[in-house]
C-alpha cells in the first residue's frame, strides 16, 4: 500500500486547516454584516460603520498582494511600504541584540568561570531581569534623549538577560571531565575557553541567544508603538488610528513570519551547535 | 636508587563536612618501575581514584610528594597521559578530531595531514578504521568510545599512562577484546602503566605487579604482589599456570578479609607507609625435572 510520509501527511493537514479557517472567516464575516441588527455595542459605538469592520481574508489577501508587490515605496513619512518599515524594525532589532550579544557572551563567559563572580553577580542579574523592557524607556528617553536610540536601547536591555543567563550557566556547567582532558593535554586558558569551554557550552548559549531574539521581536512592536516615526509597530498603530483594520491583520501577519524567520535562523544555528552526549 | 615513578609519604585528607578531617590514606609510599604495569586493587572509596589523580597532576595531596623521572610531580602534563573512567571524550567532536585534539597538543609544530595520519594509524591500532573515525562518539558503542579514549592517550607517547577503571562499564566480551589490544599495545610500546581496577582476572592477567590497598579510611597500600606468570599472556592459558589459583587465592583472601582486618590503623608518624613485596611462586618449590616450563624470572629486576 502506498504510505505517504509524516511530513507530507502533516503539510497537508495544515493546508486543510488553513483552508477551512480562510473559509469559516470569510464566510463569518458578511454574515455578521448581512444580519441587518446592530448589537448593544455597535449602537454605542456609531452603527457598525463598514468601513472599520474586520476584513475577510480575500480583503486581506489582496492587501498582502498589493503591499508584496511593492514593498518599498517611499511616498512621505506616513506613507512607507511594508518592506521599508520592517526593515526599520529589523535593523534597530539587530543592533540593539548584537550590542547586547557583544556585552552578555564575553561576560556571561567570565561569571561562568568563577564561582564567586557567579554568585556576586546573580541578585543583580535576578533583580534586573524581570523588569519589562518597556519599564526602561522614559529613563532612556530623558538620558539619551534620542527616540531612535532609546528604541535601541530597550531592545539591548531585553536580550541581555537571556544571553547573559544562559551562557554564565552554560559555562559553569561544563563537565569537569572535559576541562580535565585540556588540563592533561596542557591546554592554556584561551585555548581551553575556545576548544572545549565554548563548544560545550554552545548549545546553551545559542538556547539564550534563540529566547533573546524572539523577546526582542516582541518589544520592538509595543516600543516603536511608543516612539513612533517609522518601524512595523509605528505602522500597526498608525493603520489602526487611520482605521484601515485590513492593514492591521496583514502587518500583524508579517510581523508573525518575520518573528517566525529570526527563530528558524537560530533554529538552524542550535542544530548545528548541539551535540548528543 | 629510586624507581622511575616514586609516589613518597603521600598523605590525603579532606573536610569530613562535620567539621572534623577524613584522612583518606596517610604517607603512603611506593614505587613504579619504567615500562612497568602496576595494577591497584581496592574497595571503593579507598581513596584509588584519588591517588591517580595526584598523580595526573590534577589534585594537590595535602603532603607528600611524587616524582617521576627526577623531577616533582606539579600539575597536569602531557607526559601523563590519563584515560578517565567515563572516557571522557569530546562529545561534538568525531572519533578521529578527538584523537587529533591530543595530538596537535603534543606537536603543535606538525602538519594537518600529519596529525590526522598519526591519529589516524592510532585508531587502526585499537581497531578503528574506515568511516567509524568519522562519527561522533555518541554513535559508537560504549567499548569503541573506550577503545578511542585508549588510542587517544597512546598516540601522545606518555610517559606514564594511568588509567582508571577503563574496563569498568564494558560487558565481558567487550572488556576482553580490549584488555588483550591494550596488552599488544603495551608490548610494543613499553610504556609504564598505573592503571586501577575492581576486577582480580584482570588484574592478574595485566598486570607485573598489583598494589592492595585496605579499606579507607586510613587506608594503606598494604601489599605488592608480583605476578609471577610469563608474558605473553593469554586469558586461556593463564588459568592453567601454576601459580594463577594461588596468586588469585591471595588476592581474593585480601580483598575479602584482610583489607578489612588491616584498616584503619593510623600511620605512625613520619614513617613511611610502604607496602610489602609478595612474590608467590608455586614453580620454584616444583621439583619434577620433566617440568620443562620455562624459567621465570623476577618481573622486575
Ligand atoms: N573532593 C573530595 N572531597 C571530600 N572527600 C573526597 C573527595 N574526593 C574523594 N573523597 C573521599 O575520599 C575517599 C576516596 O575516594 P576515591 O574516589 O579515591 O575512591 P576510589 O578508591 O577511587 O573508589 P571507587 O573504587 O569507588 O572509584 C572517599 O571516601 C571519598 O568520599
Ligand atoms: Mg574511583
Amino acid at each position: 500500500m502506498y504510505q505517504l510520509s509524516l511530513n507530507l501527511r502533516a503539510a497537508l493537514l495544515s493546508v486543510i486547516m488553513l483552508v477551512v479557517g480562510l473559509l469559516i472567516w470569510e464566510a463569518a464575516i458578511p454574515a455578521q454584516q448581512a444580519a441587518g441588527e446592530l448589537t448593544e455595542y455597535e449602537l454605542l459605538t456609531g452603527g457598525g460603520a463598514p468601513k472599520a469592520g474586520v476584513p475577510p481574508p480575500s480583503q486581506v489577501i489582496a492587501k498582502a498582494w498589493e503591499q508584496l508587490s511593492d514593498p518599498f515605496y517611499d511616498a512621505g513619512p506616513n506613507d512607507k511600504g511594508i518592506g521599508i518599515q520592517i526593515g526599520y524594525s529589523i535593523y534597530r532589532v539587530l543592533t540593539g541584540y548584537f550590542l547586547a550579544a557583544l556585552i552578555a557572551i564575553p561576560f556571561g563567559f567570565l561569571i561562568g568561570m568563577s564561582q564567586v563572580a557567579y554568585k556576586a553577580f546573580n541578585p543583580f542579574i535576578q533583580v534586573l531581569r524581570p523588569i519589562s523592557p518597556l519599564a526602561w524607556m522614559p529613563l532612556a528617553l530623558f538620558i539619551i534623549g534620542d527616540s531612535e536610540a532609546s528604541a535601541i536601547f530597550v531592545i539591548f536591555i531585553c536580550s541581555i538577560w537571556p544571553m547573559l543567563i544562559n551562557t554564565a550557566f552554560g559555562v559553569a556547567a561544563v563537565r569537569e571531565d572535559w576541562i580535565n582532558v585540556a588540563r592533561t593535554h596542557e591546554l592554556g586558558p584561551i585555548r581551553t575557553a575556545f576548544s572545549v569551554i565554548l563548544p560545550a557550552a554552545a548549545p546553551t548559549i545559542v538556547t539564550g541567544m534563540r529566547i533573546s531574539i524572539g523577546i526582542a521581536w516582541l518589544v520592538i512592536v509595543a516600543a516603536e508603538m511608543l516612539v513612533g516615526g517609522t518601524g512595523i509597530g509605528y505602522y500597526v498603530w498608525n493603520e489602526w488610528n487611520n482605521l484601515d483594520l485590513t492593514s492591521v491583520v496583514f502587518s500583524i501577519l508579517m510581523i508573525g513570519v518575520v518573528g517566525m524567520l529570526l527563530d528558524a535562523m537560530f533554529g538552524l544555528l542550535q542544530r548545528r551547535v548541539t551535540y548528543a552526549e | 636508587m629510586k624507581p622511575y615513578l616514586s609516589i613518597e609519604q603521600l598523605t590525603q585528607r579532606f573536610p569530613d563536612g562535620s567539621g572534623g578531617q577524613l584522612t583518606v590514606f596517610e604517607n603512603a609510599t611506593f614505587g613504579v618501575e619504567k615500562g612497568e604495569f602496576v595494577v591497584i586493587l581496592g574497595h571503593s572509596g579507598c581513596g584509588k581514584s584519588t591517588i591517580m589523580n595526584i598523580l595526573a597532576g590534577l589534585a594537590d595531596p595535602t603532603s607528600g610528594s611524587v616524582i617521576m623521572d627526577g623531577q616533582e610531580v606539579k600539575g597536569p602534563s602531557l607526559d601523563r597521559g590519563v584515560v578517565f573512567q567515563n572516557y571522557s571524550l569530546l562529545p561534538w567532536l568525531t572519533t578521529l578530531k578527538n584523537v587529533t585534539f591530543g595530538v596537535r597538543a603534543r606537536h603543535p609544530e606538525w602538519t594537518k595531514a600529519q596529525i590526522d595520519e598519526h591519529a589516524t594509524k592510532f585508531l587502526a591500532m585499537v581497531g578503528l578504521e574506515g568511516d567509524v573515525i568519522h562519527r561522533k562518539p555518541s554513535q559508537l558503542s560504549g567499548g569503541m568510545r573506550q577503545r578511542v579514549s585508549i588510542a587517544r592517550a597512546f598516540a601522545n607517547h606518555p610517559k606514564l599512562l594511568l588509567l582508571d577503571e577503563p574496563f569498568g562499564a564494558l560487558d565481558a566480551l567487550t572488556r576482553g577484546t580490549i584488555q588483550d589490544e591494550l596488552l599488544k599495545i603495551w608490548g610494543q610500546m613499553e610504556q609504564t602503566v598505573f592503571m586501577i581496577t575492581h576486577d582480580i582476572d584482570e588484574a592478574i592477567l595485566l598486570a607485573d605487579r598489583i598494589l592492595l590497598m585496605t579499606n579507607g579510611p586510613h587506608a594503606r597500600v598494604a601489599e605488592s604482589v608480583e605476578i609471577t606468570i610469563p608474558r605473553p599472556r593469554s586469558r586461556t592459558e593463564i588459568v592453567e599456570h601454576p601459580n594463577y589459583y594461588a596468586i588469585r587465592n591471595h588476592l581474593v583472601q585480601f580483598l575479602g578479609k584482610r583489607s578489612k582486618e588491616l584498616a584503619g590503623q593510623p600511620a605512625t608518624p613520619g614513617q613511611p607507609n610502604a607496602p610489602e613485596t609478595v612474590r608467590i611462586d608455586t614453580t620454584q618449590t616444583n621439583d619434577d625435572p620433566a617440568d620443562t616450563r620455562p624459567a621465570l624470572k623476577a618481573v622486575n629486576s
